[in-house]
């Protein structure tokens, strides 16, 4: 495994990044400046940062008071708390009226560890992905949510960004273009593809490796955009592998497997396994035994994929 | 400046054509709220048509001021207000709740003109206000913003991390207006779950408190402009007013909070306004 950081840093330093470029960014938090790491943003351009106090539904309506102003606001809870708590606010105020509100959910997955299920939030794409006019960006490493962050000034409306508590695998480096909207394939293969999002994407990218070794030439891409979903990148995937595995940090039901099986379903149907939080809530422990615990390691996309080749 | 600045006497009389508007189109649509858009009338048209900046021909002029109705049942008034200020034609009010026309029973910002924000689910409009208004400050602009709310939605725990909000970031632009008609849905407030002491509460959390007849012209104005030059904290106006008021039948009676006047309710209450359907609804045919 090579460098290891954290995907919330990445938010942090996007945060700063989206400061610098337009003078409209401001940020919000409610009592979580610094394990979202807003605190960057804050210390550099305190004008523009709003500590809102434990109060997340009228953070999201503040901040979709401000967007009324021209400014682009990005309002930063707990991934669990922006969606759950606050979702009257999303539905009603703010992708009904479709204003130009940011969310910057943290704590995103399993991965979160020792703080347990309250506090992992393993529902946001499913949720979110119901909600008109939403956009959802799921990165998968440090680089990639500071590219996210920055990009998602340029994009009206209503936009979530998922990240991490945790040090995960850095796969990206900052060339790496990002485009949103547009899935990216990471290694071409004709068997089976893997797709993925967030940190998955480092293990669907070592369950290939070890495939290749068993002669299964495996497709690994990347859907770091979760809505709008990239169906060419998808249809071609099922066209040219026959077999889809889809990996996720996330609750399996209505969430990123599900997005790509309503692609697959509609165009061309072929056999898929989803790998996800089977569910269930999570529980305390340390990330990376967590993430065994729920079968979200690379042995079980391997062990996906093979039961789904049964199938092609 | 308001493009109308109505004096007390005009903006009595703008009133009363606003009743028999949302009666009229009520009447039209067989559905929607009466009590609270009638209760809510007279302070809304003096904001309206005597305080608010706006710009009916510009409805996104940069330099307006910014009204929330955080009350978007009350919409038979808001498309009242907003026609007889000329953001649309009066005729749009008969298409009310109708697949044709732009007037959803809730207010929606994207279809109808002079809406800020849609509206619909209670206790949000108060925290979007603060946004508008800190945002405002953040520009050091002189632009002010208003949230008419409800009384029943003060329930809404949201509502009260708004006030604590506003009081400690002094949004001194920011006015609120509370319908204080004492009625909901299932009863009266002191019965479904008592609001009150709502003057001593907002005063509590920092908040500069005018309590009113929401019913009298002169009171509403005076206090709307007194909250102008108050620096330093939000402004609350606690407006108490009447549910249904104007229309005999419905005065004072929760049941009339969600519903509309049947045909001969509504000529009925016409009647009282002193005009009668096919009268009021030629008027807005034609305009």
């Amino acid at each position: 495994m090579g460098e290891m950081k954290k995907t919330r840093v990445g938010f942090g330093h996007g945060l700063v990044d989206a400061g610098e470029k337009n003078k409209n960014v401001v940020v919000l938090v409610g009592d979580l400046r610094d394990s979202t790491n807003v605190n960057f943003f804050a210390e550099k351009f305190p004008e523009r940062f709003i500590e809102v106090g434990i109060a997340e539904q009228n953070m999201a309506n503040v901040a979709a008071g401000l967007s009324l102003t021209g400014k682009i606001p990005f309002f930063t809870t707990y991934g669990a708390f922006a969606t759950c708590r606050c979702l009257d606010m999303l539905r009603v105020t703010i992708c009904y009226s479709n204003l130009n509100v940011k969310i910057g959910g943290a704590h995103g997955g399993i991965s979160v560890g020792p703080d347990g299920a309250t506090h992992q939030a393993l529902e946001e794409i499913s949720i979110l992905r119901s909600l008109p006019n939403m956009k959802i960006i799921v990165p998968c490493d440090y680089f990639e949510t500071r590219k996210a962050t920055l990009a998602a000034i340029d994009i009206d409306g209503p936009l979530y960004i998922r990240f991490g508590r945790e040090n995960v695998p850095v796969v990206t480096d900052k060339d790496t273009p990002f485009e949103f909207g547009k899935g990216v394939v990471y290694r071409d293969g004709g068997d089976i593809a893997i797709l993925a999002c967030g940190v998955m994407l480092y293990e669907a990218l070592e369950a290939a490796h070890e495939l290749e070794r068993d002669g299964i030439d495996t497709r690994v891409i990347n859907i770091h955009t979760v809505k709008p979903i990239d169906e060419t990148i998808i249809i071609k995937a099922a066209s040219e592998c026959g077999a889809i595995v889809t990996a996720e940090e996330h609750q399996v039901y209505g969430g990123f497997g599900s997005a790509v099986a309503e692609v697959i379903a509609k165009n061309n149907p072929v056999p898929m396994e989803f790998i996800g939080v089977q569910d269930s809530f999570g529980r305390s422990g340390p990330p990376e035994e967590l993430m065994k615990a729920y079968h979200l390691k690379a042995k079980d996309i391997i062990g996906a994929v093979k039961r789904v080749l049964k199938r092609k | 400046m308001n493009p109308f600045n109505l004096e007390i006497e005009k903006l009595k009389q703008k009133a009363l054509d606003i009743r028999r508007d949302i009666i009229t189109l009520l009447i039209e649509s067989q559905s929607g709220h009466s009590g609270g858009p009638l209760s809510c009338t007279d302070m809304a048209t003096a904001l309206y048509f005597n305080i608010l900046n706006h710009d009916p021909q510009n409805p996104g002029n940069p330099q307006r001021d910014l009204n929330f109705f955080s009350i978007g049942h009350v919409s038979p008034l808001i498309y009242s207000l907003l026609a007889e200020s000329g953001y649309f034609p009066l005729k749009d009010l008969l298409s009310f709740r109708k697949m044709e026309g732009h007037l959803e029973g809730h207010p929606n910002c994207l279809h109808t003109p002079g809406i800020e924000v849609s509206a619909g689910s209670l206790g949000q409009g108060l925290s979007i206000a603060c946004g508008t208004a800190y945002g405002i400050k953040m520009d050091r602009t002189e632009r002010r913003v208003y949230c008419i709310m409800g009384d029943g939605e003060q329930q809404e725990g949201s509502i009260w991390e708004a006030v604590m909000f506003s009081a400690h970031y002094k949004l001194d632009n920011l006015c609120g207006i509370i319908d204080y008609n004492h009625r909901q849905i299932d009863g009266e407030t002191e019965d479904v779950m008592d609001i009150s002491p709502l003057t001593e509460k907002y005063w509590s959390f920092g908040w500069n408190v005018y309590e009113i007849n929401g019913h009298d012209m002169n009171e509403i104005v005076g206090a709307l402009k007194a909250a102008n030059d108050c620096k330093g904290k939000p402004s609350i106006i606690i407006g108490h007013t009447e549910m249904g008021k104007g229309v005999s039948f419905m005065e004072g009676l929760a049941e009339w909070h969600g519903k509309p006047p049947k045909p001969d309710q509504g000529e009925k209450a016409l009647a009282e306004l002193g005009t009668t359907y096919a009268e009021w609804s030629e008027r807005l045919r034609n305009g």
